[in-house]
């Protein structure tokens, strides 16, 4: 090898909470794992010497060398099929995809390849790799930089799908991400990256973490108040997460209860959280980013449905994007979902 | 014959097709320790592969199989790669590569599983090497390549010790340059100089499109823009593959990179049994390539040199049919997998969802009427 293989730096250990920004928490996750884990690399187009184009991986390749923080040849397809050799030798590569609208010459890698490799192995090896998105839009970007293609990979059996929506979720998820057999996804919300909280880092602080594919109430209704009517279920995930939060601020100001869940896992999913709350709420709206048509949503739809119909009081009822392109930055802000557009549909679950 | 598809006697040969030997003092000396005990041993390999394609076909003609790719006319291409490379090396094959499965140690009954239709295939690849077919054209290529960039990792090349250094071979077909992830695959590997050896078998056709239709240049040509080495040989004589296979591979174990190896071969039977090659294949490429057979130029060879006599080819044809007994009775034997199975390995590590469509079809196998099952 022609690099120089610099010391990593010492693990760090289980810290009292410090603020991160969110892409700052995914830094020290990587960061971290590559510390306990020396068959963690890192592959991507940007990632070494820059740091990636949002810093995501600033430093990194400082801390491990070239041979760990590999910037790649400008080639999706071949990020991915190289990191499934990779795996097949027992590595535990993560692949940075720049931006969700170039994951696509890489998707017959990640569909056909990634996601099948287990069954065709056959229990007679695992492939481990971590495919790392920032996605979404609100940034004011060209084409191609503002997409949700989340629901592509969550149809896919063999694949993880996680989208953590705060500092601290994206530090556990990697993390954990990182510690399980199979090949993960991550959704990363890039209009939140410079989002800050409270990040308890280090290996300690795993053990609190809840487990990788269960949902979160990000804000609970008390059982007397959801009993007493009037309260609603919201369920979002990643970038939404905030949408949903800030829409039920302005919906308590009204005397309107929000439920918030936030998925965190999208595949799989975390069914039994969110068909609880909508047990105790009887009323549930999905929001994401990507279009309404075929989206999560629609699976969340689907399954509070079967499992809780004689608890509902309306239909279930998404927001989302719409069946276009992504359209040009400058009318974005009418296409993403935001909090009078939940609340909109708020009000027609409580049929005000 | 189109520029693009040059005669095989014009690439690096050894044997010719009528089993005389060329004096070549480069390439030759790769295969000095090819005696007439170990060319014995590749004509052994090559014709115990033919006979069990030929079972195969006969399987799947029966309805046995759901559908075979046959390998034959690319026994000498196959054989002599694999003979070319060490205990440690790895293999990334297409689907047709049925003559490394069998250099390599990988039960051919597992082989003809996947074309049965009873697995994908199913091996461990940790005991062979030898990685699992991949049906998308091109897919294996990157993955070959990342493999390399583990190998390099480990700290196993360029050691000096012969027993560590690997190499790892990354079979495509002539379509298969066609597709983006083999020239990514050539050009990431020679920018991180990963210890591949690209080896096509170019046998003429992909289905029904000759390679006129997959490249302008000769392949071999290709190498050079992406900074390797390119070799054309010809593909249907066993010792100059191993010859200039074992180059390859030496040079990707003592740190030299990759290397794009051009075997030049022929495809004799259709694509698939599914497929009828009289309806583009004109006759006389048939009948041309009848005449450079890859077996009968060893044959003809070690008869004329005293290597090997009647006794030799009797015994290798009886082993011949007792492989064929085995094949065929094995996988009239073959029991079709439990169906809860395809549960296993969808994933690792656990999955509710998984868990419980499992438990969902387990309880509707259970209740089924006894005579839909
Ligand atoms: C990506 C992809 N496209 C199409 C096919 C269908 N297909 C199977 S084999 C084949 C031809 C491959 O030709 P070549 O690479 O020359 O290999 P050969 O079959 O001659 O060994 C095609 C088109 C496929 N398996 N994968």
């Amino acid at each position: 090898m022609t690099t120089t293989a610099t010391r990593p730096a010492p693990h760090a250990e289980a810290t009292a909470p410090t603020t991160l920004t969110l892409a700052k928490a995914i830094t020290a996750a990587l960061h971290d794992a590559m510390a306990a884990d020396e068959k963690v690399l890192l592959m991507g187009e940007d990632i070494g010497r820059l740091g990636g184009v949002f810093r995501v991986t600033d430093g990194l390749q400082a801390a491990f060398g070239e041979d760990r923080v590999v910037d790649t040849p400008l080639a999706e397809a071949s990020i991915l099929g190289t990191a499934v050799g990779l795996a097949l030798r027992g590595y535990r590569p993560v692949c940075e995809i720049q931006f969700d609208g170039f994951v696509y010459p890489a998707f017959s890698q990640i569909v056909s390849q990634l996601a099948k490799m287990p069954a065709r192995l056959a229990g007679a090896g695992t492939v481990p790799v971590v495919v790392r998105i920032p996605y979404g839009g609100g940034i004011g970007a060209v084409e191609h930089h503002s997409e949700s293609p989340e629901a592509y990979f969550a149809h896919t059996a063999g694949l993880r799908v996680i989208a953590p929506a705060t500092p601290q979720d994206a530090y556990w998820m990697l993390r954990q991400a990182l510690t399980q057999p199979d090949p993960v996804v991550v959704m990363e919300p890039k209009r939140r990256y410079w989002d800050k909280g409270a990040v308890t880092a280090g290996a300690a602080s795993l053990a609190e973490a809840p487990a990788l594919h269960s949902a979160r109430v990000a804000r609970p209704v008390s059982a007397e108040r959801a009993a007493a009517g009037g309260a609603v279920t919201v369920v979002a995930y990643g970038p939404t997460v905030r949408v949903a939060l800030d829409a039920a601020q302005a919906a308590a100001e009204e005397g309107v209860e929000l439920e918030v869940v936030d998925l965190r896992s999208l595949s799989p999913l975390d069914t039994g959280t969110v068909v609880e709350s909508a047990q105790r709420t009887g009323r549930v709206v999905v929001v994401h980013e990507a279009p309404v048509f075929l989206g999560m949503g629609a699976e969340v739809a689907a399954r509070v449905t079967e499992a809780a119909f004689h608890s509902l009081e309306a239909p279930v009822l998404r927001v989302g994007g719409f069946a276009v392109p992504y359209p040009a930055a400058r009318v974005e802000e009418h296409y993403l979902p935001d909090a009078e557009r939940l609340l909109d549909a708020v009000d027609r679950v409580l049929a005000r | 014959m189109p520029d693009a598809v040059p005669a095989p006697d014009a690439a690096v040969q050894l044997l010719d097709p009528s089993g005389t030997r060329r004096e070549d003092a480069r390439w030759g000396a790769l295969v000095s320790g090819v005696g007439a005990e170990q060319l014995r041993e590749r004509y052994r390999d090559m014709a115990l592969v033919r006979r069990f394609d030929a079972e195969a076909t006969a399987l799947q003609r029966q309805g046995e199989l759901a559908l075979w790719a046959s390998g034959t006319g690319q026994e000498a291409a196959q054989v002599g790669a694999a003979r070319a490379l060490a205990p440690q090396d790895h293999v990334f094959p297409t689907y047709r590569e049925h003559g490394i499965a069998w250099v390599r140690g990988v039960d051919p009954l597992q082989v003809l599983s996947l074309y049965r239709g009873a697995s994908h295939g199913g091996w461990d690849p940790r005991a062979s090497g030898f990685h699992p077919y991949t049906l998308v054209i091109g897919a294996q290529l990157p993955h070959a390549t990342g493999y390399a960039m583990g190998v390099q990792r480990d700290g196993d090349v360029a050691t000096g010790d012969p027993a560590r250094d690997t190499a790892v071979l990354a079979c495509f077909g002539d379509g298969a340059s066609s597709q983006g992830e083999v020239s990514e695959a050539l050009n990431w590997a020679a920018v991180f100089r990963a210890p591949v050896v690209f080896f096509c078998q170019n046998n003429g056709w992909a289905i029904s499109s000759p390679t006129s239709r997959q490249f302008a240049a000769p392949l071999a040509r290709r190498a050079e823009g992406f900074g390797v080495p390119g070799v054309q040989v010809d593909g249907n004589d066993v010792l100059a593959v191993e010859a200039v296979v074992r180059e390859a591979a030496d040079r990707a174990r003592s740190g030299g990179g990759p290397t794009l190896v051009e075997a030049l071969t022929f495809r004799v039977a259709a694509h698939t049994t599914s497929d009828d090659s009289s309806r583009y294949r004109p006759r006389e490429e048939d009948e041309l390539w009848a005449t450079r057979d890859p077996l009968t130029r060893v044959e003809a060879h070690l008869r004329a040199t005293g290597g090997a006599d009647d006794a030799f080819f009797d015994a290798v044809r009886a082993e011949g049919d007792e492989l064929g007994a085995r094949v065929r009775r094995g996988v009239r034997e073959m029991a079709d997998p439990e169906p809860l199975s395809m549960f296993d390995h969808a994933y690792a590590g656990d999955h509710p969802l998984v868990a419980q469509e499992r438990a969902w079809l387990e309880g509707w196998i259970a209740t089924e009427p006894e005579e839909a099952r």
